[in-house]
């Protein structure tokens, strides 16, 4: 389903990623996870053409987009569902208009059935009574649930998650790793999840890769994470000042 | 191609800011024939061009106009004598409908509403508004760039026609309600001198402005980077580039237009 390969991005000096290698297949929840400042939201950026890489190939459903032109890019780009990590919501906009964003534009749906999808997504984020709201009336992790219901309102086929837990009560946080589950059970989505939070990173993920100096490290099953030798993914798991990382 | 230091790098800016905003019209030009059509927008552009910059538009093009029939008093009385001033009434009226209201209107429209979509725009940009857009599969052009730069394409003109009346009526009312020139003299020369295509004239230069100022807005704004302070410079440079381009491209099509259509 997606396939990314030697993949290289750099701004200026500051060579981001520096090789990546991933596969996630269809129906997968994968989390990438990594310390701030690793690259994951680049990743992710230029997985669904946001950057474009300086190396490397991406193919989603066997077509490589590195290498398609702007028009072409529109197409693909609507099988993902994005969430920023921080929200990005349009803010001249309504909540409900944000939601309905993609769906108006890009479906043939009438506009009851697009009623009821805007009101079903905001359901599923656990938000109800704010479809007339600003998006400055809303507190961060209301807005990261927007974003969240802007993304998953048109049924993507592939869902790309970034910290969607960071900035939400632990308890939404849950909820939301729920509904990550939910996605793939019932829609069947694809999922790319990046987090640093390891206790939702075992509950959501099929496998878990780690992000560190540009290269995937490591990747494996919630549980052979849990039970890597591999020092760096230790470090990072148990969350500890010691050990070979050293830059923070 | 190797970008050094050297003397030749300002060409290149110079060389590279011109691709970016020759794509871009390109790109919107193409843009403008295809659904789907952001309806909605278009029209809350021709207002906030239109309708919201009538109040600026008033005041210069009637200050405008004062000045301008002041002075034209001042130069008929002076070189050819009391009593001609009457005959500066189709001066007037082809001094400000072929060039000051177009350009008192372009450049107000550019500091008010140029300004406006680069911070709008610059905004979005920096706050990941933008990316949210491609990510949605929506084309930023279509939905920000080609709304504005259509408004202000038939917005402008309108201003400037209501600009003209306003300014007429100024140096009409300068002339002929301070200094006492004789009215019937003064409105028989201007009818019989003043054309329509120097209406026209200017309205053209003004719909040009107008792609000049929405074009240029929008692209500075969808280069802003750097945080607020970035919006904040993208947002002067729009002002001044704009502001200077018009003033350029109006010699330059005073001098390609006919100057009247009936010789
Ligand atoms: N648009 C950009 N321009 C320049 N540098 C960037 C840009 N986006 C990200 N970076 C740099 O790339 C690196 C990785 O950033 P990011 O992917 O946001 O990290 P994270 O893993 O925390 O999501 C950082 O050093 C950041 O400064
Ligand atoms: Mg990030």
């Amino acid at each position: 389903m997606i396939r990314i390969v030697e993949l290289h991005k750099s701004f200026r000096e500051n060579h981001v990623l520096r090789g990546v290698n991933l596969e996630i297949a269809k129906g997968e929840t994968r989390v990438i996870c990594g310390q701030s400042g690793s690259g994951k939201s680049v990743l992710i950026k230029t997985l669904i053409g946001l950057m474009k890489p300086d190396r490397g190939q991406i193919w989603v459903d066997g077509v490589e987009i590195t290498s398609l032109s702007e028009e072409e890019l529109f197409k693909i780009r609507r099988k993902f569902g994005l969430l920023f990590q921080n929200a990005a919501l349009f803010d001249s906009l309504t909540v409900e208009e944000n939601v309905r964003f993609g769906l108006e534009r890009y479906t043939n749906l009438s506009p009851a059935e697009i009623q009821r999808r805007v009101k079903e997504a905001l359901e599923l984020v656990g938000l109800r009574g704010v479809e007339k709201l600003m998006p400055h009336e809303l507190s961060g992790g209301m807005k990261k649930r927007v974003g969240l219901a802007r993304a998953i309102a048109y049924r993507p086929q592939i869902i790309l998650y970034d910290e969607p837990s960071t900035g939400i009560d632990p308890i939404r946080a849950d909820a939301i790793n729920d509904l990550i589950i939910a996605m793939k059970k019932e829609i069947g989505v694809t999922s790319i999840v990046i987090t640093h939070d390891m206790v939702s990173a075992y509950k959501v993920a099929d496998r878990i890769s780690m992000l560190y100096q540009g290269k995937i490290i490591a990747t494996g099953t919630p549980d052979e994470i849990r039970k890597t030798v591999n020092p760096i993914v230790r470090q990072f798991i148990t969350g500890s000042a010691v050990g070979p990382i050293k830059e923070y | 191609m190797n970008r050094g230091k050297g003397w030749l790098e300002p060409l290149f800016v110079f060389l590279e800011n011109l691709g970016e905003i020759g794509l871009l019209t390109w790109k919107t030009l193409k843009n403008i024939f295809r659904p789907p059509w952001e309806k909605s927008i278009f029209i809350q552009q021709l207002e906030e061009i239109g309708v919201r910059s009538l109040p600026v538009v008033s005041l210069t093009a009637a200050f405008g106009g004062l000045v301008f029939g002041l002075q034209t008093y001042i130069g008929f009385h002076r070189y050819v004598g009391p009593g001609s001033e009457a005959y500066g009434g189709p001066i007037i009226s082809l001094g400000l409908s072929k060039e000051l209201i177009p350009i008192l209107v372009g450049l107000m429209v550019a500091g008010r509403v140029g300004s406006a979509m680069t911070a709008e725009i610059g905004t979005m940009k920096i706050t990941e508004q933008i990316d949210a857009l491609f990510s949605l599969g929506a084309d930023p052009n279509k939905y920000l760039v080609v709304p504005r730069t259509v408004a202000a394409f038939f917005m402008l003109p309108c201003l400037t026609l209501y600009g003209d009346v306003i300014g007429m009526l100024g140096g009409f009312v300068y002339n002929i309600m301070i200094m006492g020139v004789n009215s019937s003299i003064y409105l028989k020369n201007t009818l019989l001198y003043f054309e329509l295509w120097d209406l026209i004239t200017g309205l053209i230069k003004a719909s040009i402005f107008g792609l000049i100022i929405a074009l240029v807005g929008c692209w500075q704004g969808l280069k802003a980077e750097g945080g607020a302070a970035g919006v904040g410079r993208a947002t002067t440079r729009s002002v001044v580039i704009s502001s200077i381009v018009i003033l350029m491209v109006n010699f330059f099509l005073s001098k390609v237009l006919p100057a009247s259509l009936s010789q």
